[in-house]
């Protein structure tokens, strides 16, 4: 039987694996900010982070990472920013290799790591000149000054990080991720345990460095935050990408509805007449499964059913669905703990 | 090479030793100020003299040794540690900064800082024993050579240490007490023959004695084994760092 979530799940992986292979997509592809290949993760321990994994991030998108606890998401991030080997596979930031040309490479990204970590004896000012100069770039007083009062740290700047707050640190972090103005920025689940002050200076932040042509990477657990900043989503789970699609075509899939007709005699094969229909057979041809769009082709269902009297279809029963992305979620999640 | 960032981390170092200056300071000064009263007065009293040079200014190179081994190493392995212990190690591996850049702000900071306490207790010593120094060439080389070295040998340990003990244990249980049997108190030649033998295995003495020898021309083994013997040192830490670099050892996942 065909679901609503596979049915979405398989058409993009299609979608997906096409680009992939054309030779026109793999010369444009090599122009995304980031270019991800066939990259693998086996951990000491032996367990396995990633595995296979091929995306691309094109600039100046809003691109959410969205997957479970242990999906790979900071595996995938630290790979890329260079805090993690990985096992195989190659990596492009901006057609730079992050290995062999590590410098043009790390240059061009800057990192909000999921954890705070912060030096507890510097001051605001100094740690956040301390990064410029780290990314080699020379003194410049007057961004680092932006950058704080971009964050509202600016009255903070002469203390201690140990007297910070959770969120100020945050933001602290997020300053010093910003200060040698990278082309792209990771925020790896920025808005876990964050108030709602912060939230909100977040997005917009987000907002505004897209608005500068900065390409923004997050990875969430927050289905909604996904659907609301990012310009595409991938579902990542298990080290491996389950589907990567534009929010927006997401949403409108996921505004798609599935009507289930069960027949009282099985098709071998859905008649050619109804062809235009995009009608698909599950249960062994003892159901008859026609997904439309649930704003568009209102009228359909009506002719649809008339079309099948017309051949002699009959059935006995019906039941229509409607899938979320929460539920192609918790499928794609499901599916791979089976 | 990105030279503002091996300026940043060497900055960002010398600038900690600042902020803790009597740590990484006043306190080494001191505390080998203290070796120098009481041994000097307490033994001091009894030799007079070793291979014609007073007992007090006899002991005022091995001395600087001792605390240039014991500081370079502390020194270096808590840089890299702390980073590694705070979480923000994130921001040094993630940065374009080449392993080789990492190691010259790091190790250059530590070096330094030990180089500068040497020279402090060397003027201090100067306040109460007449030194000379009778190739102030080879005695810069040995103190630049003997910091750095063992800067980096604080460096791997840092890196290595995955707990505060762990940083702690092979300057306080090993370096220590090979600094201490190293010759810093006594000429080899007063010790027992048995014992002259074993103290060779040390490799301490070797950088005492070549030491010594630049301040008064007397020496336990020649100039030629104690600049081998620094060398060696110095190879095998560069090959070790190399390697952790290289495989990312302790650093990356
Ligand atoms: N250093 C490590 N050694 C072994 N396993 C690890 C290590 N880091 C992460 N993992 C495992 O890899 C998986 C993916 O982790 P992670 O990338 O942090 O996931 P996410 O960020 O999506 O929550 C998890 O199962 C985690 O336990
Ligand atoms: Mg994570």
């Amino acid at each position: 039987m065909t679901t609503p979530t596979q049915f979405l799940f398989r058409e993009t992986g299609q979608a997906d694996s096409g680009a992939g292979g054309q030779a026109s997509a793999a010369v444009m592809d090599a122009g995304s900010a980031i270019h991800v290949r066939g990259l693998t993760k086996h951990y000491d321990s032996g367990f396995r982070a990633l595995h296979d994994v091929n995306l691309d991030i094109r600039h100046g998108e809003i691109f959410a990472l969205l997957g479970p606890n242990g999906a790979g998401k900071t595996t995938l991030i630290s790979i890329i920013c260079g805090l993690v080997n990985a096992s195989e596979g190659t990596v492009l930031v901006d057609g730079h290799d992050i290995q062999r040309d590590f410098r043009a490479a790390r240059q061009r990204l800057g990192l909000v790591p999921q954890e705070l970590a912060t030096d507890a004896f510097a001051k605001v000012h100094a740690s956040v000149s301390y990064s410029r100069g780290l990314f080699g770039k020379p003194r410049n007083p007057a961004k680092v000054e932006q950058v704080l009062r971009d964050l509202s740290l600016w009255d903070k700047r002469d203390e201690r990080l140990m007297s910070l707050s959770g969120g100020m640190k945050r933001r602290l972090m997020i300053a010093k991720a910003l200060v040698h103005e990278p082309r792209i920025l990771f925020l790896d689940e920025p808005t876990a345990g964050v108030d709602v002050e912060l939230r909100r200076d977040m997005w917009n932040l987000v907002q505004r460095l897209k608005e500068d042509g900065t390409t923004i990477i997050l990875t969430t657990h927050y289905i909604e935050e996904a659907e609301e900043m990012a310009d595409r989503v991938g579902v990542i789970n298990q080290g491996q990408i389950k589907l990567v699609e534009e929010t927006r075509e997401l949403m409108r899939q996921l505004g798609r509805k599935q009507l289930t007709l069960h027949l009282e005699t099985p098709l071998a094969q859905v008649p050619e007449t109804l062809s235009a229909y995009g009608l698909t057979l599950g249960d062994d041809g003892h159901e008859l499964i026609y997904t439309y769009d649930g704003q568009g082709d209102r009228d359909s269902i009506p002719a649809l059913l008339q079309a099948l009297d017309a051949h002699g279809i009959h059935f006995r029963d019906l039941h229509t669905q409607q899938s979320s992305l929460e539920e192609i979620f918790v499928s794609l999640v499901r599916d791979g703990h089976r | 090479m990105n030279v503002y960032a091996v300026r940043t981390i060497y900055a960002h170092e010398m600038h900690r030793a600042l902020r803790t200056l009597f740590q990484s300071v006043v306190s080494p000064v001191l505390s080998t100020s203290l070796y120098f009263v009481v041994f000097g007065a307490a033994i001091g009293s009894h030799i007079t003299e070793v291979g014609g040079v007073s007992y007090g200014a006899f002991i005022v190179p091995g001395l600087i040794m001792l605390m240039l081994l014991t500081q370079s190493v502390s020194n270096a392995a808590f840089a890299i540690y702390f980073p590694k212990f705070n979480g923000t190690i994130y921001e040094l591996l993630s940065a374009p900064v080449s392993s080789f850049e990492i190691v010259l702000g790091y190790v250059g900071a530590a070096a330094t800082k030990s180089i500068i306490l040497g020279l402090i207790i060397l003027a201090t010593a100067n306040l109460f024993v007449d030194l000379e120094i009778a190739h102030p060439v080879w005695m810069a080389v040995f103190l630049v050579l003997t910091a750095v070295t063992f800067s980096l040998l604080g460096f791997i340990i840092g890196i290595w240490a995955d707990g505060f003990e762990k940083l702690q244990f092979i300057p306080l249980l090993i370096i220590t007490p090979l600094a201490f049997l190293g010759g810093t108190f006594y000429a080899i030649d007063m010790l027992p023959p048995a014992w002259q033998t074993v103290t060779l295995f040390n490799p301490v003495i070797y950088l005492i004695s070549g030491f010594r020898w630049s301040f008064y021309g007397v020496a336990d083994v020649s100039l030629a084994a104690s600049l081998l013997t620094i060398g060696a040192f110095l190879t095998v830490c560069l090959a070790a760092v190399w390697w952790i670099f290289k495989t990312g050892y302790r650093l990356k996942a």
